[in-house]
């Protein structure tokens, strides 16, 4: 299951997880986030061994969203080693999402 | 095999699958994976649309139509077409989640995408700076100063709902009139936020790695000048979703798919088309219903010819 994650404990996390980590930015008012929702919760289900999911909710940790430059969601940011080796605006379907994120999943 | 399929998810469609449904056809509804409901799921408050005197929210009004529907028998499928082939007496549908579906009828509501302005970088600094969706992204813009372009009712409605963050927000318009609605065009003229710019394009996006400003140009006497922003919101109208079906339904020179007389009847028998995607002059949430009932009524009436032959 997809973890959420708080600016308390995005350090832990995120920055210093030995595995990717996929960081959604979202919001309840975003549509698009609802949509893909489910989507993350079945790449999490099936390549949760290799990518970790976590959601970051942008009214709650504003200043999270401020340090990431986030201006539209949802945003999906690949965290590696505690970098953004990965970055996709918008929603977009599985298929597609799996094949931008196959370096992370192989 | 289907009776029917309906391809999209906004008020044609889903008018389509109340009236399929209850005419007994176990619709089938591709929704999109991503982007169910259409346009609508973009809007905040729907005032026009009649039966509702108090205004409804575009996503709450798309969760009924999606509810009647079901009540009906419609099945709801969150998946892409992706090819299709109608030109038979069986329509083939297959979707990116891998199934393939037949039908005797096929719905095409797809609907209309957002249409870009072609500049250089417009992709790029989407997400960073540029958006399609003042409802999704206005949030990110509280006490900032951006631009809308546009000048029909959803560059108004943009507008107007982004004062709600922004402090300042620049309205650039091409012409010296707005296309949009006398109501929503006045209520962009009187906010006092909201600052018109007519006659004016925009050529240029600045910024790396986010917008920071644009480049304009005057249309009529053309003096270029430049504008800091930091959010651009482009609503510049809509492209009908045709592409699937190009080369088997006839598409009219402005890129609508065709259909015969006031009727969904495109080129091609069991093939009915309904909503933005026909609709060159309207595209209102209930136009698009009503064509979506009409469309479901001939789809009806041609299965109906088929048993008696």
């Amino acid at each position: 299951m997809p973890k959420t994650v708080t600016t308390a404990s995005f350090n832990a996390d995120v920055l210093q997880s030995s595995k990717p980590v996929l960081v959604d930015f979202w919001a309840a008012w975003c549509g698009p986030c609802r949509a893909i929702a489910p989507i993350l919760e079945e790449i999490s289900a099936e390549y949760g061994d290799k990518l970790e999911i976590a959601k970051v909710n942008v009214d709650d940790e504003g200043e999270l969203a401020a340090q990431y430059g986030i201006t539209s969601i949802p945003a999906l940011y690949v965290f590696q080693n505690g970098q953004v080796v990965k970055q996709m605006i918008g929603a977009r379907p599985k298929p597609a999402m799996l094949e931008e994120l196959a370096a992370y999943i192989a | 095999m289907r009776d029917v399929i309906i391809i999209g998810s906004g008020p044609a469609g889903f008018t389509a699958g109340i009236y399929t449904g209850r005419a007994g056809l176990n619709p089938l509804l591709i929704a999109s994976s991503v982007e169910p409901g259409g346009e609508l799921m973009k809007t905040t408050e729907v005032e026009n649309f009649p039966g509702f005197p108090e205004g409804a929210m575009g996503p709450d009004l798309m969760a009924n139509f999606q509810a009647q529907a079901e009540k009906f028998g419609t099945e709801v499928l969150y998946d892409d077409v992706t090819e299709v082939d109608l030109t038979g007496d069986v329509k083939i549908v297959k979707t990116g989640g891998g199934e393939t579906f037949e039908a005797k009828t096929v719905i095409l509501a797809t609907g209309a995408a957002y249409r870009e302005l072609g500049l250089p970088r417009e992709k790029e600094l989407s997400g960073y700076g540029v958006s399609w969706c003042a409802t999704c992204d206005g949030f990110f813009f509280r006490e900032k100063v951006i631009a809308v372009v546009g000048g029909g009712d959803s560059a108004m409605e943009e507008a107007n709902f982004l004062t709600r963050f922004a402090t300042k927000v620049y309205l650039i318009h091409r012409r010296d009139s707005f296309k949009a609605s006398k109501i929503m065009a006045d209520r962009a003229l009187n906010n006092p936020k909201i600052e018109v710019i007519w006659n004016t394009e925009v050529t240029e996006l600045l910024g790396e790695p986010k917008l920071t400003g644009i480049n304009l140009r005057n249309t009529v006497n053309g003096e270029t000048s430049n504008l800091e922003v930091e959010g651009l919101f482009i609503a510049v109208g809509n492209d009908p979703r045709v592409e699937l079906f190009e080369h088997q339904v006839e598409i009219t020179s402005e890129r609508f798919i065709k259909v015969e007389g006031r009727s969904s009847k495109t080129t091609l028998p069991g093939v009915f088309a309904a909503g933005d995607v026909i609709d060159p002059t309207y595209r209102q949430a209930i136009t698009a219903a009503a064509s979506g009932c009409v469309a479901a009524l001939d789809a009806e009436h041609y299965i109906e010819g088929l048993g008696s032959h």
